[in-house]
């Protein structure tokens, strides 16, 4: 049976992008969220967080420009906007625990159906595994997002009753947005809020193994 | 005073012994002091404990002490991807690693450098990094206890010092290097240039002389990747 097409990374980054709101403080972690910055809705100004100590960050610099003591959290040289300021890491995580962001948008490998999120180690790993920052904001944002596939590449979703991988967080995820869905954790369980383009709410429990509270009509994501 | 600044990087680091406690400021390839370490790596100090956000970038930042075994202990927040050489020795039981949430590291340094002796935090909560720890409920929350990290050394990179050592540093080349001078008992900083004592305005100064007591001057060196 081939699958209906999901939608692909950067869709997934360009809808979470949806979820930006003007003047907002946003931290963007590694993996698809790193990609939101691209797919910003035209005028929008947000201002982004770096947590080694930037607010304000701006587009990544051409060939050229670079300047390696500007950096963001994947090593990337990269600009300031018109505002920007530069404080040390305590600051910068200051700001992710203690509830002065507005959004965080992190990767994920599991999100629970009570918004526990795992997403720094796969068990049986190899090495030491790494957690940097994840875990400060996680704790603290005013709203956490979770950009990541629906499913693993062999098929089991990521969505589950509990994890069982090594957590990053309890209770910490507000919303999720996969190539299948966006879905919000309520103090009811999941709600399913809107759905990938041909997909039907019960194509999208199936792929699910948390229940999923579906109200009325769920509309399709909408990607321009 | 004592005159703070010294000639050489060697003569920087002479003293520190085998078994210190280091802290390494730098973050994603900015603001690592790569000059201290390869002196203290030339030096072949050996056993130390490394407090530093991550293991190196290949022989780069603090690659080079673990590929030549100087390592038994690190504490960070994220070895990184290109920390091979902390990775093999990991592998193999030869040092040890305790990994912490990167803001609760930084808060466990300026626990120390504040002089109290520990906090209570959400971070890690019902994760592996609660374990062994102290659990209570405060205003209705789960949080654990976390405790100061020491360290007898910090090196740490700077733009300018002042003779006295009031530093400056260089946009997101600051990340932990402030954090670290505060917290160890000797700081010693390679800044890119040094300035006499009143060409950093007072109100400039990031980290004030009080807490440095070393200084040597060296031209900034990065690792690519």
């Amino acid at each position: 049976m081939t699958e209906k097409a999901r939608l692909t990374r950067e869709q997934i980054a360009q809808r979470a992008a949806q979820e930006l709101y003007e003047g907002a403080y946003v931290n963007l972690g590694w993996g698809i969220p790193n990609l939101i910055a691209d797919y910003l809705p035209k005028g929008l100004t947000v201002y982004f967080h770096s947590e080694n100590g930037i607010l304000g960050m701006g587009r990544r610099a051409k060939p050229g420009e670079e300047d390696f003591d500007l950096v963001d959290a994947m090593k990337v040289p990269v600009t300031l906007i018109p505002g920007a300021s530069i404080f040390h890491q305590a600051d910068a995580h200051l700001m992710t625990r203690g509830g002065h962001l507005d959004i965080a948008v992190l990767g994920g490998f599991q999100v629970s159906e009570k918004g526990d999120l795992a997403n720094w180690k796969i068990p049986g790993s190899k090495g030491s595994g790494g957690i940097g920052g994840a875990m400060d904001i996680a704790s603290g944002s005013k709203k956490l997002i979770v950009c990541m596939e629906h499913n693993t590449k062999e098929g089991a979703p990521k969505i589950v009753k509990t994890c069982n991988y090594p957590l990053t967080g309890l209770e910490c995820v507000d919303t999720i947005v996969t190539d299948l869905a966006v879905i919000d954790v309520t103090p009811e369980g999941l709600a399913l809020r809107e759905i990938a383009p041909g997909w039907t709410p019960e194509e999208v429990q199936t792929r699910t193994e948390a229940k999923l509270i579906v109200r009325n009509r769920v509309p399709e994501m909408k990607l321009v | 005073m004592k005159p703070k600044i010294v000639s050489s990087l060697d003569s920087a680091i002479a003293d520190i012994p085998d078994g210190a406690r280091i802290m390494f400021g730098g973050f994603g390839g900015a603001g690592f002091p790569n000059n201290l370490i390869q002196a203290l790596s030339k030096k072949g100090v050996k056993n130390i404990t490394a407090i530093s956000n991550n293991c190196g970038t290949r022989e780069g930042e603090l690659g080079v002490m673990f590929k030549n075994d100087q390592v038994k202990h690190v504490i960070c927040s994220f070895p990184g991807p290109h920390a091979n050489y902390f990775q093999e020795r990991f592998a193999k039981g030869e040092v040890t690693c305790e990994l912490v949430p990167q803001g609760i590291l930084c808060e466990r340094m300026r626990t120390a450098a504040a002089g109290l002796l520990g906090f209570y935090t959400t971070v890690g909560v019902g994760t592996e990094v609660a374990i062994g720890k102290e659990e209570r409920v405060l205003d209705g929350e789960r949080c654990i206890l976390e405790l100061p990290i020491h360290a007898d050394y910090a090196l740490i990179k700077a733009q300018k010092a002042d003779e006295l050592g009031n530093l400056t540093y260089r946009l997101a080349a600051r990340n932990f290097n402030p954090i670290m001078a505060k917290a160890a008992k000797f700081t010693i900083v390679e800044a890119e240039e040094i300035v006499p004592v009143g060409a950093i305005s007072p109100e400039d100064v990031i980290t004030p002389a009080i807490f440095v007591h070393r200084i040597v001057h060296a031209k900034g060196m990065r690792f690519a990747g």
